[in-house]
């Protein structure tokens, strides 16, 4: 049985493993962002009320504030930081900085990743799943038209990519 | 969020063990962690703090299969509200919990909220969810919404706390008839989920039945007449991520015009899960008009009354119900 204290654990983050110690209290947010480095990741409610800190996990839109990093072993995760190539924004990105999706821009990168959670699994959205794949993220500035907008144009251009 | 131990026992006879003897996990104790969104939530507010997190993810013994089969409809007890909202059977052959499913919560606490776990979730009351209320649910000697903020809370008055229990498909699968099978140390025993719910009682302030030293292993939806069809309604304050101010779910078979079964639950309304006989003693065997439901709508809310806030509860209920029973058989919603 493990102890109280830290423990090892191996996450692996972006297609990179990082193997850190963390005590069992220790969120996947927070070891996201302070043990990794990883700020993307933003955390406000911490209690699962505002998709801030949505990532993806083995192919699922999750809020990182109700998991624990000792409980993230072996499965894939995906943040913001795994979205871009270098300095090429994912089609998605692109779309929401042409379609003015963020205002202050701290709720834009668990909406990103619930888009992006959403495009995956479903490249041919209608703007009713489009709504839907971010219900649970929150924005207080209220950009939520063009973010769904974003949506709509980040599916189209990944389909004309797709042409190509 | 305070320090525990993290344990990933081999087998689900060792996670069990664990529980024995290590009280119900409000301070110190053993608490279970599958999907985890109800568990972190209350320690994150402080309002239980165990010693220990026992992960339950990874037995053998537990998974989150749906398995129709000659016993009906199995649903392993670590299926997702996302998996369970987009499985193809489940949507043709129970689309009724397939829209529970789905009207719950968010994306991403479908894709990590487990079944089982969701039928354990507390109630939302906030009085209950503020750590710095001692409330009755609490051990305290008081309900606070009872003379306080009560506009989410229960009409019928079943028990001294008055919170409605918060989840969809536990109000679907107790119109579905559904069972739990629960495993302890002793071995497996399956209720209806009818007596898995009871209103806390001092004594037991919860609203389940559920030894502390019990585990769900699966849900059970028995076999039913092909024609039966079912619908889940809930109104909220918004139209997604909010719980349920009321909620309905119907199933019904109509034979040559008349309800030849038919089975009621509400949610919002109670600490538990709702099942309106009343309403279902006035439908069975009667020729579905709008009559017959604005009847069975009235006799469900039989007994229920408002406190000071919640009184909209009352019609509202009324009316989702008879638009659930017109729905059901293609009457005309007036």
């Amino acid at each position: 049985m493990a102890a109280n204290g830290f423990q090892p654990v191996t996450l692996t983050v972006n297609g990179s493993d990082y193997p850190i110690m963390v005590e069992p209290r220790r969120t996947l947010v927070d070891a996201l962002r302070h043990d990794l480095a990883l700020t993307g990741t933003k955390k406000v409610c911490a209690m699962g009320d505002c998709g801030a800190c949505t990532v993806i996990v083995d192919g699922r839109a999750m809020y990182s504030c109700l998991l624990l990093a000792v409980d993230c072993a072996g499965r894939a995760i995906t943040t913001i930081e795994g979205l871009a190539h270098g300095n090429n924004l994912s089609p998605l990105q692109e779309a929401f900085v042409a379609s003015d999706g963020f205002q202050c821009g701290f709720c834009t990168s668990g909406q990103i990743m619930s888009l992006h959670a959403l495009l995956q699994a479903h490249p041919h959205p209608s703007d009713e799943e489009i709504a839907r794949a971010v219900t649970g993220n929150i924005c207080r500035c209220g950009a939520y038209a063009n973010i769904v907008k974003a949506g709509r144009e980040a599916a189209e251009a990944m389909a004309r990519q797709q042409e190509a | 969020m305070r320090a525990f131990a993290y344990a990933s026992p081999r087998s689900l006879d060792e996670a069990i063990a664990l529980l024995d003897g290590a009280g119900d996990g409000h301070a110190g104790g053993t608490r279970l962690l599958a999907g985890g969104t109800d568990l972190l939530t209350l320690m994150q507010a402080d309002l239980i703090a165990p010693e220990r997190l026992v992960d339950i993810k990874r037995l053998a013994e537990l998974d989150d299969r749906i398995e129709d089969g000659a016993e009906g409809l199995t649903i392993g007890a670590l299926a997702t509200l996302a998996e369970l909202e987009e499985d193809p059977f489940v949507q043709s052959r129970y689309p009724i919990l397939a829209e529970a499913a789905g009207l719950a919560a968010t994306p991403q606490l479908r894709n990590m909220a487990t079944l089982g776990g969701n039928l354990l979730q507390r109630p939302r009351c906030w009085y209950f969810r503020d750590s710095r209320v001692h409330c009755w649910l609490k051990g305290g000697d008081l309900c606070y919404a009872r003379g306080g903020e009560n506009q989410h809370h229960a009409l019928f008055d079943v028990s001294p706390c008055v919170a409605v229990h918060p989840s969809d498909p536990a109000v679907a699968l107790l119109a579905l008839d559904a069972r739990v099978r629960l495993r302890g140390p002793s071995g497996e025993r399956e209720i209806s989920l009818g007596s898995f719910f009871a209103p806390p009682e001092d004594g037991r302030r919860k609203e389940t039945t559920q030894a502390d030293n019990e585990v769900i292993v699966a849900v059970r939806i028995p076999p039913r007449h092909a024609d039966a069809r079912g619908v889940y309604l809930k109104a909220m304050e918004r139209k997604a991520w909010a719980f349920a101010l009321v909620s309905v779910a119907a199933v019904l078979r109509l034979e040559a015009g008349r309800i030849a079964e038919v089975s009621v639950a509400l949610g919002g309304v109670a600490p538990a899960p709702w099942h309106a006989r009343d309403a279902e003693q006035v439908l069975v065997g009667a020729e579905s008009s709008a009559d017959l439901f604005a009847r069975a709508a009235d006799a469900a809310l039989t007994g229920a009354g408002a406190l000071a806030k919640n009184g909209y509860k009352l019609p509202l209920a009324k009316a989702l119900l008879r638009r659930a029973l017109a729905d059901l058989t293609g009457q005309p919603v007036d």
